[in-house]
């Protein structure tokens, strides 16, 4: 016994209408004010692009939980590393001071930048958390320079949406967005707890960025790339992480 | 409220009634359509969450407490399972494979449908005082002797009476309570406090659980205490009568025997 009523029949039509117009209007405003992630494709799009869309609007300017130093964790625990390459070795080999960041894409100077360079900046450091995606964790002191700082040197064109970081490991890239790339805590990071980073931590150069789990945090950067689109790096959904089926945006 | 159809056609309800003599099964409603649908969309992701918030533990079947912790510290306690990632001392011989890339992104993806699907039937339970009416118990229900009863039934596996089929019990309404108010709450906070971004923005949400680890590991017991309402739950849907129970949930009615004048 179906109890369907005219004006239930339009109530209900009015409130689909709504709905999907409501839908629409909401994509369009998601697109205008960068709340998309790269990945919303797929069956986990709609989870990825409310996860991203929604920790943006709360978090675009915060900061991440900072710790004092009697927290630091005593044993940091360097997660697994590929067999490091005979390139990376030769360069290890001459203290890296050959080692090389290049900067390019929508840009207005390309640069080459050596450790040194990056150290010759005013040093910045936080006491942070790196926390993996499997559930460990430590706090570690991290030194660097600012993301923003070396992106001011080489001047950013207004257009650009994206940074792709690329590491000296085969197949290692990641991007992240404006908001992330221009936030203070986000490090190239050059130096742990008071050392030069070692090497089972991405030394001599890794990008840090505590609001996202640790895959984000790429070790030994070697090139940088400024872009409006994702769309001609690998498959187009922001970071080799992608292809293995992990999320672009990793701020949970 | 009247709609139009019935109105249309007063003698529809009579003419049913006058025909049958005797006892004859009735159905009579039970199940509210946003309570049946939020019902077995809480179900679809809690599988969801539960299959995927395995994966992801076991690629770190260890647990802490505090705001740090990894292989190279003294956990609270570790799982006798086996681990997704070398790293890791279980003491199996081999590693199983990483499953945790579409686990995570199905974890929050169900998370978000279970958040917004859990908020749809607050409001409108609050609404329609659907807590007040079939969930909140009255001062007899509370009493030690009528909760110990609906206790101590179902373990000597006794059917409820039913009357039972159409309203819960004290014990019923409590549990129920307490799984909508106190665990979704805290394991959708406990699961929140782990997200860095989240955590960056409301730091007293990590601090108030005592850490970041301390977050996963509530998360984690909060999750047991789910799984066991889970199987009382279906241990008690059984015992009730698994098709008359469930019948009810997804038509809304429930057959009851009844007298005709």
């Amino acid at each position: 016994m179906i109890d369907l009523s005219r004006r239930k029949l339009i109530v209900s039509g009015l409130a689909a209408a709504a709905g999907a117009s409501g839908l629409a209007v909401a994509a369009h405003l998601a697109q205008k004010y960068g709340l998309v992630p790269p990945d919303h494709g797929g069956i986990y799009g709609l989870g990825e692009t409310l996860t991203y869309a929604s920790q943006r609007v709360l978090t675009r300017h915060s900061l991440a939980r900072e710790f004092p130093r009697n927290k630091i964790s005593p044993r940091p625990f360097p997660n697994e590393l590929a067999p490091l390459t005979e390139d990376f070795k030769r360069l290890q080999a001459g203290g890296f001071a050959d080692w090389r960041l290049s900067i390019d894409g929508m840009v207005h100077q390309p640069a080459l930048f050596s450790i040194a360079d990056l150290k010759s900046y005013p040093p910045r450091s936080h006491i942070t958390e790196l926390a993996c995606e499997e559930g460990w964790s430590y706090i570690a002191e991290w030194i660097g320079v600012p993301l923003s700082h070396v992106l001011h040197l080489v001047g950013v064109h207004p257009q650009a949406r994206y940074v792709v970081y690329v590491s000296m490991e085969p197949d290692t890239w990641d991007s992240i967005d404006m908001a992330d790339a221009l936030h203070p805590q986000t490090f190239l990071c050059y130096g742990m707890n008071g050392s030069d980073l070692p090497v089972a931590h991405g030394g001599p150069l890794r990008m840090r960025l505590p609001r996202q789990v640790g895959y984000k945090n790429i070790k030994f950067i070697t090139r940088l790339t400024v872009t409006d689109s994702l769309k001609g790096f690998g498959n187009g959904c922001g970071a080799v992480a992608c292809e293995y089926g992990y999320a672009w945006y990793a701020g949970i | 409220m009247a709609t139009l159809g019935s109105a249309q056609l007063p003698a529809q309800g009579s003419v049913a009634s006058s025909v049958s003599t005797g006892p004859v099964m009735v159905l009579a409603p039970r199940h509210s359509a946003l309570v049946r649908v939020t019902h077995w969309i809480t179900t679809l992701c809690f599988f969801a969450l539960l299959v995927t918030g395995i994966e992801i533990v076991i690629s770190h079947p260890r647990f802490y407490w505090g705001e740090t912790g990894t292989v190279l510290t003294t956990p609270l306690f570790q799982l006798p399972i086996p681990s997704s990632r070398k790293l890791v001392p279980t003491g199996y011989g081999y590693v199983l494979p990483d499953q945790n890339g579409w686990s995570r992104a199905l974890h929050f993806e169900a998370a978000w449908i279970a958040v917004l699907t859990g908020l749809l039937y607050i409001i409108s339970g609050l609404l329609t005082r659907h807590f007040r009416k079939d969930l909140v118990p009255s001062k007899a229900d509370l009493s030690w002797r009528a909760l110990l009863t609906s206790f101590a039934k179902p373990l000597r596996f006794e059917r409820p009476s039913a009357a039972e089929a159409s309203s819960y019990n004290g014990l019923q309404r409590l549990t129920y309570l307490f799984v909508i108010f106190v665990l979704f709450p805290l394991v959708i906070w406990s699961g929140l406090a782990m997200s860095l971004a989240f955590a960056s923005a409301l730091p007293w949400s990590v601090t108030l659980l005592g850490g970041r680890q301390s977050a996963r590991t509530i998360h984690f017991f909060v999750s047991l205490a789910l799984v066991l309402f889970l199987f009382v739950h279906v241990a008690m849907v059984c015992l009730a009568g698994f098709w008359s129970r469930t019948g009810a949930m997804i038509t809304g009615r429930t057959g009851t025997r009844k007298e005709h004048t």
